[in-house]
C-alpha cells in the first residue's frame, strides 16, 4: 500500500470533502489489464474505495455493478467491519466510471475473491489513520484509543471521543500507512452475518432506476433496423412511409437507420413502416447440424491436463466406456434487456447504460465516438440481470452515436427478439470421453476431446493415472470464423456448465458399468479434500443410500470446481416415462466458497442458480438456422418457473482457511450432471444431450 | 383514435390524449413517466409490466389504453403510497429479489390475488405466480414473501 497521485479534480468536485482511501493497483492485478485504453498510464492512477465526510457517512465506491448478485451488501459489509462504523452508515456508488476506481467487469466470480481483500485493506487503512488523527487531536497516544461505531475514544475514558465526522471535517485528507493488518475472521461483527440487502427499499417501491428508467427532457427513444439473420447485408431501405409518421425523425449513419421519436411505442410503430432488402447468408448450420459442424470447424486441439499415457491407461483397464455428450446454445434472457440512455451536453457523452463493465463499455464508446476519456462518462446503476450476457454494450454505442446526432438525450432499450438476437450465447459443445476403470474399481483412462465449450474444468479433478484431456474453441473468442454462426460469451460459469456435465454424467456411466454405487466410485477416484468433504457432506444430508443405478429412486449426484470453490450435488426426480417430462423435487447442494462474508447473500446465489441450473439442463437451447435465431420471445425459449421449484437444501462447509471465494456461478455448474445421472437413476435413460427435454428423454428410454 | 383518456392513477384523477390504441405500458412509462412497470416481453410473457385495474392484475404492455378509461390503475408507485404495502414488507424480510427488475410485477400480481383471495395457499400462491418470470431465481424467496402476508389477516388489506 502507498500513496498515490491524484490528477482527477473532478473526482473531488463531485464527491466532496472528506477523507478518501487510495490502494495501490497490485492488490487488484486481476482488475487492471494495462492493455485497456482507459487506463494508459497503468495502474496508478484514481483507485479511491471509500469516503468519509464531514457527516460521518461512509461512501463506498467500487467500479463493481450491481446486477441482484448483492455486490451493494457485501462490499459495505466489509468496509463496515473494518472501519468500525454501522453499516447503515455507508452509501454505496458502484459502476460510475467519473466516481468509482477501475474496474474490468462483474463476472467470473470475482467480486468477492478481489473485491472483498481490496475493501478490507481500505477500511483498515482508513481506520488506522483516523486514529492516528485522534491521537494527535487528544493528545494522546494512538494506542490508547480504540475505535467504536464511527467514533474514537480513550479506552480508560470512553467519554474523551471524537467522531469520524469531526475529524475529517472540511479538509481534503490524504494521508497513507503502509501494513495496516485487517481483523481475524473470529474478530468479525459484521461480515460472516447476513445483512439485510442495501438495494431492497429501491426495488419493492419500483425506485431503483434501470437504465431504461431516465427520463430527461427532450429525450428520443430509438428503434434501430435490424438484420433478418446473422451475416445479411442491407441491401436497400426505403423509410419514405415511416417519414411521414408525426413526430419521427429519421437517423440514417453507416449502416445504422435508426428511428426517433418522444414516444418508444411510435419509434416501433415508424420503424415497422420501413421496407427493407437484405442479401442473406449462405446457408449454414441449424440446431441439429451444429455439433457436426463445430468438430469440423474447430481449432486444433490443444491439452489442457496429460499425466501418465493412455497406452498404458488402455492396458491396464478391464473396462472401456466411451461417450460422446452434447451442449446447445443457450441465451442469458435477462429480463431487463439491453438499455441504455446517452446525453451528449458540453462535450462530454454521459451514457446510463445496462452493463456488467462500465469501464469496457467506456472505452467502446470512446473508440465509436473518438472521444478521450475525460470526455466519456459511463454509469450502470442497476442493472436487471447479466449472466455474462452484459459486457459488451452494445446499446451503449448505439444510444451515444445517436445522442451524439441528434445533440439531444437518446434511449435505447432493446425489444426481446434484439436481445435473443443480439445476445451473445453460451456456445455449444462437443464433449468426446474414452476411459477405462480397472477390475478394482480405479479409474485408469481418461482421454478426452472438448470442442466449442472452453478449457475450464476440461480435464478431470479425479485421481486418474493415464489422463490426456485436449480442448478446442471455447467461449472467450479466438475461434475460427464460422465455427459459431453468432456471437459466443461468457456465461454463468462459462465452459464448465458444458465441462461438468460431460464428466460427471461419465462418472456414472462407468460406475453403474462397474457395478458401483455412483458415490463411492466418485470416493474411490478422488484425493481433493475439499470435493471429498462437500460430497460426505452432500450425501450426510441428503440421507443418499449406496446402490447401483438404475434403482427406480430418481436420485443423482454431481460434484464440480468452479474458481476454487467446491460443490457437490445431489438431486430427487420423477420422470414421467409417457410424457418424459422430468419434475425436480429436492436438491440438496454442499458448497466449499471458503470464508462466508454474508450467509444470506450466499444462499440466494446458490438458490438463483439451482433454478437457473434447471433451465440449461431440461429446456433452454437456442433455434437457429441459417443465420436466423428462430427464438425471438419467451413463448418458445422456457425460462424456469414457479412450478418448477424444488425443495432446497443449502450446506456450507466451515473453512475459514481459504479466502472468501465468489459465489455467484460455483453453485450452477453441477445441474446439468446431477440430473442426468438422476434420470437415468430413475428410468434407465442416458441422456447425453442438453437440455433433457422430454423429447430426448422418452428417445433415451431402455426399449422394452 | 387520438382521444383523451380519463382514468384514476394511484388514486389520482389522471388524463391523457393520445391514441387510445397504444399499449398502457408505454404511456405509463414515457407519457406519465413512471418507470416502475417494467418492459421485460412486449407481448404478455413475462410480467413484469403488470398493473392493477380495478381489482386485477393486467399485462400493461398488451393493454391499450382505452381499456382503461374509467377505471383505477395502480402501478408499484401507487402500492404503498402511504407506507409500504404487507407484501412489500414481506419481500424485504425474505430478501425475494435480486436484480429487482421483476420484482414491481411480482408484487402487483402477489397483491391481485390476494385481492381475491387473502389466504391462499401455496400451490395457489405458486399457480398465480406460474407466469411472472424471474430469471435471478428469487422464486423460493418470493413465495415465501406471500405465504407469509397469506398467513396473517393483512393478505386482502
Amino acid at each position: 500500500m502507498s500513496a498515490l497521485d491524484f490528477t482527477r479534480r473532478d473526482f473531488f468536485g463531485l464527491t466532496g470533502a472528506g477523507l478518501f482511501v487510495f490502494l495501490q493497483g497490485e492488490a487488484l492485478t486481476g482488475q487492471e489489464p494495462a492493455r485497456l485504453p482507459t487506463r494508459p498510464q497503468g495502474p496508478t492512477d484514481l483507485n479511491a474505495f471509500l469516503k468519509i465526510g464531514a457527516d460521518g457517512r461512509v461512501t463506498c465506491l467500487a467500479g463493481k455493478v450491481e446486477l441482484g448478485q448483492g455486490a451493494m451488501t457485501e462490499l459495505p459489509q466489509c468496509l463496515a467491519e473494518e472501519l468500525d462504523v454501522p453499516l447503515a452508515s455507508i452509501d454505496v456508488i458502484l459502476g460510475d466510471t467519473d466516481l468509482c476506481p477501475y474496474d474490468m467487469g462483474t463476472f467470473g466470480s470475482m467480486c468477492t475473491p478481489l473485491l472483498v481483500p481490496a475493501m478490507r485493506r481500505a477500511g483498515a487503512e482508513a481506520r488506522a489513520v483516523l486514529i492516528e488523527m485522534a491521537a494527535e487531536r487528544l493528545h494522546l497516544p494512538a494506542a490508547s484509543l480504540q475505535a467504536k461505531a464511527g467514533s474514537i475514544s480513550e479506552i480508560a475514558k470512553p467519554g474523551n471521543r471524537v467522531t469520524y465526522g469531526q475529524l475529517v471535517e472540511g479538509k481534503r485528507i490524504e494521508r497513507h500507512l503502509a501494513n495496516v493488518p485487517v481483523k481475524t475472521v473470529a474478530q468479525f461483527q459484521v461480515m460472516g452475518r447476513s445483512a439485510a440487502r442495501k438495494d431492497a427499499m429501491d426495488k419493492v417501491t419500483g425506485g431503483a432506476q434501470y437504465a431504461g428508467d431516465l427520463v430527461l427532457p427532450g429525450m428520443l427513444h430509438a428503434a434501430i433496423l435490424r438484420p433478418p439473420a446473422h451475416g445479411a447485408t442491407l441491401k436497400t431501405a426505403d423509410t419514405s412511409a415511416a417519414e411521414k409518421l408525426s413526430g419521427v425523425q429519421v437517423v440514417r449513419e453507416g449502416s445504422m437507420i435508426a428511428m426517433l421519436h418522444q414516444r418508444p411505442d411510435l419509434a416501433r410503430e415508424a420503424l415497422a413502416k420501413v421496407k427493407a432488402a437484405f442479401e442473406m447468408p449462405p446457408e449454414g448450420p441449424d440446431d441439429q447440424s451444429i455439433f457436426e459442424h463445430i468438430v469440423k470447424t474447430a481449432p486444433p486441439l490443444r491439452p489442457t491436463g496429460e499425466s501418465g499415457d493412455v497406452a498404458a491407461g488402455e492396458k491396464a483397464s478391464a473396462t472401456i466406456t466411451e461417450h460422446t455428450y452434447l451442449n446447445s446454445y443457450v441465451a442469458h434472457a435477462p429480463i431487463e434487456t439491453h438499455s441504455a440512455t446517452a446525453q451528449w451536453e458540453a462535450g462530454k457523452m454521459t451514457v446510463w447504460v445496462s452493463s456488467q463493465a462500465p469501464f469496457q463499455v467506456k472505452n467502446a464508446v470512446m473508440a465509436a465516438l473518438a472521444l478521450p476519456a475525460e470526455k466519456v462518462r459511463i454509469i450502470s446503476r442497476y442493472v436487471g440481470g447479466g449472466f455474462g450476457g452484459k459486457t459488451e454494450g452494445d446499446q451503449a454505442v448505439e444510444a451515444a452515436r445517436l445522442s451524439k446526432l441528434t445533440g439531444k438525450p437518446v434511449q435505447v432499450v432493446w425489444n426481446r427478439q434484439e436481445e435473443f438476437f443480439f445476445d451473445r450465447f453460451r456456445p455449444a459443445a462437443v464433449m468426446k470421453i474414452r476411459s477405462g476403470v480397472t477390475t478394482a474399481g480405479k479409474i485408469a483412462l481418461w482421454d478426452a476431446q472438448v470442442y466449442g465449450a472452453g478449457e475450464r474444468e476440461a480435464s478431470p479433478f479425479y485421481e486418474i493415472p493415464h489422463k490426456r484431456s485436449t480442448w478446442a474453441g471455447g467461449w472467450q473468442g479466438g475461434n475460427p470464423p464460422g465455427m459459431n454462426p453468432f456471437a459466443v460469451g461468457a456465461w454463468r460459469a462459462p465452459s464448465v456448465n458444458s465441462n461438468t456435465f460431460a464428466r460427471e454424467s461419465h462418472m456414472d456411466v462407468m460406475a453403474a458399468k462397474a457395478g458401483i454405487d455412483p458415490v463411492q466410485f466418485r470416493l474411490d477416484n478422488l484425493t481433493h479434500a475439499r470435493v471429498r468433504r462437500v460430497l460426505e457432506t452432500a450425501a450426510k444430508q441428503f440421507g443418499w443410500k449406496a446402490g447401483r443405478a438404475p434403482s427406480g429412486r430418481g436420485m443423482g449426484v454431481a460434484c464440480g470446481i468452479y474458481s476454487n470453490a467446491c460443490n457437490a450435488t445431489m438431486v430427487e426426480i420423477a420422470v414421467d416415462r409417457s410424457s418424459g417430462h422430468v419434475q425436480v423435487k429436492r436438491v440438496v447442494m454442499a458448497l466449499d466458497v471458503g470464508v462466508v462474508v454474508n450467509p444470506d447473500g450466499l444462499r440466494q446465489q446458490a438458490e438463483g442458480c439451482i433454478m437457473m441450473g434447471l433451465g440449461y439442463s431440461l429446456t433452454e437451447e437456442i433455434q437457429f438456422r441459417n443465420g436466423q435465431v428462430l427464438d425471438t420471445n419467451f413463448g418458445s425459449y422456457h425460462i424456469p418457473r414457479f412450478s418448477w421449484l424444488p425443495k432446497i437444501e443449502l450446506h456450507f462447509v466451515d473453512n475459514p482457511d481459504t479466502a472468501a471465494l465468489g459465489a455467484g456461478e460455483p453453485p450452477i455448474i453441477t445441474l446439468g450432471g446431477a440430473l442426468a445421472n438422476a434420470i437415468y437413476d430413475a428410468v434407465g435413460a442416458r441422456v447425453l444431450q442438453l437440455p433433457m427435454t422430454p423429447d430426448r428423454v422418452k428417445a433415451a428410454l431402455p426399449k422394452a | 383514435m387520438e382521444r383523451t383518456i380519463s382514468f384514476r392513477l394511484n388514486g389520482k384523477p389522471t388524463s391523457v390524449t393520445t391514441d387510445d390504441e397504444r399499449m398502457l405500458l408505454w404511456v405509463l412509462r414515457s407519457d406519465l413517466s413512471l418507470t416502475g412497470s417494467k418492459f421485460g416481453c412486449g407481448e404478455g410473457l413475462c410480467g413484469a409490466c403488470t398493473v392493477i385495474v380495478g381489482q386485477q392484475a393486467v399485462r400493461s404492455c398488451i393493454t391499450p389504453v382505452k381499456d382503461v378509461a374509467g377505471k383505477a390503475v395502480m402501478t408499484i408507485e401507487g402500492l404503498g403510497q402511504s407506507g409500504l404495502h404487507a407484501v412489500q414488507q414481506a419481500f424485504i424480510a425474505h430478501s425475494a429479489f435480486q436484480c429487482g427488475f421483476c420484482t414491481p410485477g411480482m408484487l402487483l400480481t402477489a397483491c391481485a390475488l390476494l385481492l381475491k383471495s387473502p389466504h391462499p395457499t401455496r400451490e395457489q400462491i405458486s399457480a398465480h405466480m406460474e407466469d411472472n418470470l424471474c430469471r435471478c431465481g428469487a422464486h423460493p424467496r418470493i413465495l415465501d414473501a406471500i405465504q407469509e402476508v397469506a398467513a396473517t389477516a393483512k393478505g386482502g388489506e
